[in-house]
């Protein structure tokens, strides 16, 4: 792409998005309503409800203003229940992070036992083929009955959803290593270990790579429903908290948050798979 | 209400009253705080030696009950039983304690308790941790991740029984938090849609199976007519979710907890058709409940504990605090309202989402005692909508769960007036006798049993 390209497709994004705010700011103006009420009763209800209306959908500039209010002072902490969204986002990095690299050390191992053997592959393959679709919120029950801690039962539903699509490209990364590179290794007789370190994981590491980058992705996806779900803390709570206040702006702030760690996790990944990657 | 009655006595049945007060509870404070404690105890221990009345009179009227007593006390040490039970100020088994709550105004004890040092004046260190629903609350306080927790009266029942849950496990409400303080909101749309025999096909919500409001909501629907089970939906949501639904037309109403109600005035989603106090006045909503366990394996932190929420409760009781507690549960911390919301349910003017501006001031009261009719009753209505199948003693499970006489003692500690008498009381009209339960259920006539 060429520079007065790329420009172009800034501008564009920037057109976009204004359309995108200008709508939004026509659809979410209030209906005015007609009813007129006594002052006293108006003290008592919403600015809406007092002229026979509802609590208008928040237009941009509301959701802008308590944006600002977040950004301002995202890492207080006044207590369980009441923290900053810096700080809520951290708890959710923190759990996604923990349970992403405990299904990591789990399924790259695993992954590569599976895949350096045609046996034991066809043998796990029906296990995995069944666990791999449910959805990792079905775990959930199960968890807080068997380990009866919530917090831990957040972190294991991460890590079971991490662990599948690590585990399935791992396993498909090492058995595609192309029989030459081991014919090579073989003829030179070099050791097993040296072969899986020296020339399979090399080879097998963009796939890897792409496990990762899939499960990262999901475990971002996963965390927030599941914080939801548990309470306490985390980015997925904060949700929660909000909607208890039917604060349809902090809401819009937090799915806004949610999207650009989520942006910012895959790129990592991306970044780290572009290091790893190679040209046969 | 036989606890505090002399069971050496061979004249006292242990059943019923003995005649020489006019109350149980002038009887009580006749023979004093101490003296009562210990009749308890000794009582207990006779009730586990002779599970027939009448046999522990004939032996007793046989022997002469000072030979009697020694023949207890050889057999069981009584004198020490009394003192393990009268040791209510020893040290504190566990200091730091996780309670949680569901962030409605319900919990004002429970939640007040914490800004304003009820829970620090006993030595606790206590973390009220806001949770998402109720199974969730329920599964939590089993599985003991919190030491005791804010629960709709009906749950610690329903969990006793083993209702709803993976296994029966003994529970306890030690107080209820409050009185009152529920309503059915309906949407705007129905504002001239004001007799429930006109609901056939509507849709309703309420928070949990096992709740007042799902009792509530059914008797009141059923005395219109209505058969809740076939004639109108009644699902259960989570409170928060409430007004979402009711503004989406996923739903007509709901019998919620405030500040639901008044929050979907506020947003001019709904109008307050009826508080459930003119369904039934001073009924009781949630409760305050820890398991057996912890009552019997730390009792004297939960005596600290229960002395706290008792003392919050006589606080919030007094309508000139209930502007400052509105102000104090308000916050992100805990409710996360606007504060207006809070303050009108909580000093009962409020506006009714039609125009007008009520007065009720008992619209939401607070009442620690847990009566045992109160249980009864809502054993005969989980029995009645079928949650229920088997035959169960309701007075026996009523008494295990709701535990009247600790609430009683800690309330005169507080400086409350304690109750007089067994509580009576009637709902819609119909007076309810705590003690013919099953012939109150087959007086309805839509019912599932």
């Amino acid at each position: 792409m060429t520079a007065a390209q790329r420009w172009r497709a800034t501008l564009l994004s920037i057109l976009i998005f204004l359309a995108f705010l200008l709508l939004w700011h026509l659809a979410a103006r209030p209906a005015a309503g007609t009813a007129t009420v006594d002052p006293a009763y108006a003290a008592l209800v919403g600015n809406a409800a007092a002229s026979g209306g509802q609590t208008p959908f928040p237009g941009p500039a509301d959701v802008g203003a308590q944006l600002w209010h977040h950004v301002k002072d995202p890492f207080y902490d006044r207590g369980p229940n009441d923290k900053g969204i810096g700080v809520q986002l951290g708890y959710s990095i923190a759990r996604v992070l923990l349970g992403f690299s405990l299904a990591a050390l789990v399924a790259i191992p695993l992954g590569f036992l599976i895949g350096m053997s045609r046996v034991v592959y066809s043998a796990f393959d029906p296990f995995i083929q069944v666990l791999k679709p449910i959805s990792p919120l079905a775990w959930m029950p199960l968890a807080l009955y068997t380990i009866k801690d919530a917090d831990t039962s957040a972190v294991f539903v991460i890590f079971i959803c991490s662990l599948w699509p690590m585990l399935v490209n791992t396993a498909f990364g090492v058995g595609a290593v192309r029989q030459d590179w081991l014919n090579v290794a073989r003829t030179l007789e070099v050791s097993r270990l040296r072969t899986a370190w020296q020339v399979i994981l090399p080879a097998a590491a963009p796939t890897i790579m792409t496990g990762m980058r899939i499960s990262v992705g999901i475990a971002w996806l996963v965390i927030v429903a599941a914080e939801m779900l548990i309470g306490g803390t985390g980015i997925g709570y904060f949700v929660w908290n909000e909607w208890n206040n039917l604060s349809i702006a902090n809401i819009i702030c937090a799915i806004l948050c949610i999207g650009l760690v989520g942006m910012v996790l895959d790129t990592v990944l991306a970044r780290i798979a572009r290091l790893v990657s190679y040209r046969e | 209400m036989s606890l505090f009655r002399n069971p050496f006595d061979a004249q006292s049945r242990l059943t019923c009253g003995c005649g020489r007060h006019a109350s149980q509870a002038d009887h009580d404070r006749a023979i004093g705080a101490d003296a009562a404690q210990a009749r308890a105890v000794e009582g207990a221990v006779m009730r586990a030696l002779f599970p027939q009345d009448d046999l522990r009179r004939r032996f007793i009227k046989a022997v002469g009950s000072g030979t009697a007593l020694a023949a207890v006390s050889a057999l069981f040490p009584l004198a020490m039983a009394k003192e393990a039970f009268a040791q209510s100020t020893g040290p504190l088994e566990k200091q730091k304690l996780k309670v949680g709550f569901i962030p409605i105004t319900c919990a004002t004890p429970i939640i007040m308790a914490h800004p304003m040092g009820y829970y620090a004046k006993h030595g606790l260190d206590v973390e009220v941790v806001k949770t998402a629903g109720w199974a969730l609350i329920r599964d939590k306080a089993m599985s003991g991740e919190f030491d005791a927790a804010h629960m709709l009266s009906p749950m610690p029942l329903a969990i006793t029984l083993g209702a709803g849950t993976s296994g029966a496990v003994p529970w306890t409400a030690p107080a209820i938090e409050n009185v009152n303080g529920q309503a059915i909101t309906l949407s705007m749309k129905h504002k001239d849609r004001r007799d429930p025999r006109t609901w056939k096909g509507m849709k309703f919500a309420v928070p949990f199976d096992y709740s007042m409001h799902n009792y509530l909501l059914r008797y009141y629907l059923a005395e219109h007519g209505l058969d809740p089970d076939t004639d109108v939906q009644i699902r259960s949501v989570p409170p928060p979710e409430m007004v979402a639904n009711l503004r989406a037309d996923n739903i007509d109403g709901f019998l919620a907890p405030d500040p639901v109600n008044q929050r979907a005035v506020y947003d001019g989603v709904g109008f307050i058709h009826l508080l459930s106090k003119e369904l039934w006045d001073g009924h009781p909503c949630c409760a305050f409940s820890a398991s057996r366990d912890f009552v019997t394996r730390m009792p004297n932190t939960y005596q600290a504990l229960l002395k706290a929420i008792i003392e919050a409760t006589a606080y919030a009781r007094d309508p000139s605090h209930r502007k400052e507690i509105a102000a104090a549960i308000a916050t992100p911390n805990y409710l996360n309202q606007p504060v207006t919301v809070v303050e009108q349910v909580l000093t009962g003017t409020f506006a009714d989402g039609l125009g007008k501006v009520m007065t009720v001031p008992d619209r939401i009261d607070f009442d620690p005692m847990p009566w045992q009719s109160f249980g009864v009753w809502i054993l005969t209505q989980m029995k009645r909508w079928g949650q229920l199948k088997a035959d169960i003693d309701y007075q026996k499970i009523a008494s295990e769960v709701f535990l009247a006489t600790d609430a009683q003692r800690l309330m005169k500690e507080a400086g409350m007036a304690v109750p007089a008498g067994n509580k009576t009381f009637s709902v819609m009209g119909k007076p309810f006798d705590a003690s013919k339960p099953d012939e109150y259920v087959a007086s309805f006539k839509i019912r599932r049993t």
